[in-house]
């Protein structure tokens, strides 16, 4: 959230990108792109890509981690260093520990984890090419990689991230938005369940703008919920 | 936690009562002292009950970063130290004390209460590094809004060490009458949800049954600067929606004491 744009970003309600306000841009979803893993999947929003790949439910190592009653979720999160614009440095960051954590958060409110006592479910995620949005793409990429490898689960996890930019509520801010906007608001939901499992937030919001900007979120998380759906049906018809 | 404890305090929940006897949007009693380590820069110590952190700034020059050449820079570190608490263990960050860290920073950064300008000395080839440090003492819950409170005022109470221009040097054992000049002040309310009752400023008890937690940054008009959700329970809108209104009215309650300080 720094610095301002010479060019507007929203001309008479229309954004650089040709998007409305309260538009998505546009996704795809595809599972099983990883035939070693136990799950995985690929989905990418614009032209953030993410992929996803669970490990699991296995043994936990160190056994003094393990959780008796129930599974232990572990993520990792990560940027390959050709994702970004200026080359980022491989390896776990402060970023990428803090937004692991917070994907273990959003993710373990889905899965059923009393049904896997005493093991661990691994889930990398690493982004392929990042336009903002990494996290949440990183979200949905996992979401759909844990019902991949035949988790149970009480319901998918949907994220976007809305925000501000040029005084205006938009939702799925892409890379210049981001970049010059005034706020990013990052959120996870179970759509069918309307609980939410993922908050974040930085930059600048009146208490008005935030209900706005939640209100594009919970009305577009559908809309996520059924690309992932599509890709996993799909899945199953092609082992047929 | 002993199971007649987390009873205890479930219980006494229903009836709208703390175990300690608070109210769901009590504040624990607040205690500051600033200007408390001469060594550095700048230096807060926060008691929020029983709950001590200690904050230090640390000024350095360096070079700007590429993409913001006109700016100072600015950085956040926390730790969990096990001295404060019986539950944390010594070794490289664990993902929760990065956490504290990110979200002290980003209430900090985000409320743009410090002018990175300000910090710029040469552009694209010098400027100071604001370091701030915060250790608990006593870890009794809700670190992030003593954090908070610590990082801000010892950041106030800084003064600049003399820089020689000509050497690039930094002499730290002075200090200027120059401070880092803020604009805003940002404040953090952490809410804790436990059953459907959202209780603010939790005890490291109430922190270890809570389902989830809410943290919430807002400035001096009001808005809303930084969040974070913790906890793997999720929330629903409305006791998102409710939260910020909590979070908005306490803030301007204890904004009007920091401005004291």
């Amino acid at each position: 959230m720094a610095g301002k744009s010479e060019t507007p970003l929203v001309v008479k309600g229309k954004r650089i990108d040709g998007r409305k306000a309260n538009e998505l841009r546009k996704m795809t979803a595809e599972v099983g792109v990883i035939p070693k893993a136990d799950g995985s999947a690929k989905f990418s929003m614009g032209e953030t890509v993410a992929i996803a790949g669970v490990y699991g439910p296995k043994e936990v190592l160190p056994k003094h981690q393990t959780k008796d009653d129930r599974a232990l979720i572990r993520v990792y999160y990560s940027m390959l260093p050709f994702s970004t614009t200026d080359r980022c440095r491989p390896g776990p960051s402060r970023r990428s520990k803090e937004i692991s954590k917070v994907m273990i958060d959003a993710l373990e409110a889905a899965v059923i984890t009393e049904k896997y006592p005493a093991t661990a479910i691994e889930i990398h995620v690493q982004i392929l090419n990042a336009n903002a949005g990494t996290r949440t793409a990183a979200i949905n990429a996992a979401s759909l990689a844990l019902a991949n490898a035949g988790i149970e689960m009480r319901d998918l996890v949907c994220a976007v991230a809305s925000g501000k930019a040029d005084d205006t509520v938009l939702l799925d801010l892409f890379q210049p938005e981001d970049n010059f906007g005034q706020a990013d608001l990052p959120i996870a939901v179970m759509p069918n369940r309307e609980e939410i499992t993922l908050v974040q937030m930085d930059g600048d919001l009146s208490s008005k703008e935030f209900d706005e900007a939640m209100k594009l979120v919970m009305d577009s998380a559908m809309e996520i919920y059924e690309v992932q759906k599509a890709a996993l049906i799909g899945k199953k018809e092609n082992k047929k | 936690m002993s199971l007649v404890n987390t009873e205890f305090i479930k219980e006494s929940l229903n009836n709208n009562v703390r175990s300690d006897g608070r109210k769901l949007d009590d504040y624990r009693n607040i205690e500051i002292e600033t200007g408390i380590i001469t060594q550095a820069n700048g230096s807060a110590r926060v008691k929020l009950g029983k709950t001590e952190v200690v904050a230090g700034v640390k000024f350095s020059v360096g070079k700007p970063y590429p993409d913001t050449a006109d700016q100072g820079m600015f950085m956040v570190n926390g730790e969990l130290s096990p001295i404060s608490n019986p539950n944390y263990r010594s070794g490289p960050p664990s993902p929760e004390s990065i956490e504290l860290s990110r979200v002290v920073d980003r209430a900090i950064r985000e409320s743009k209460t410090v002018n990175f300008e300000d910090l710029c000395i040469e552009e694209g080839e010098a400027a100071w590094m604001l370091s701030v440090d915060i250790y608990p003492m006593n870890s009794d819950g809700n670190l992030f809004d003593a954090g908070v409170i610590a990082a801000l005022l010892a950041i106030k109470n800084a003064k600049f060490p003399e820089y020689d221009e000509k050497t690039g040097k930094v002499a730290h054992e002075t200090r200027t009458k120059k401070g880092v000049k803020l604009q805003n002040v940002p404040v953090m309310v952490t809410i804790a949800k436990v059953g459907n009752k959202l209780l603010i400023d939790p005890t490291f008890e109430e922190e270890s049954i809570m389902e989830s937690r809410l943290n919430i940054a807002t400035i001096d008009n009001g808005n809303i600067c930084a969040m974070q959700k913790g906890g793997v329970t999720p929330v629903t809108n409305e006791e998102l929606k409710n939260a910020v209104k909590l979070a908005t009215n306490k803030g301007k309650e204890l904004r009007k004491l920091l401005n004291k300080y």
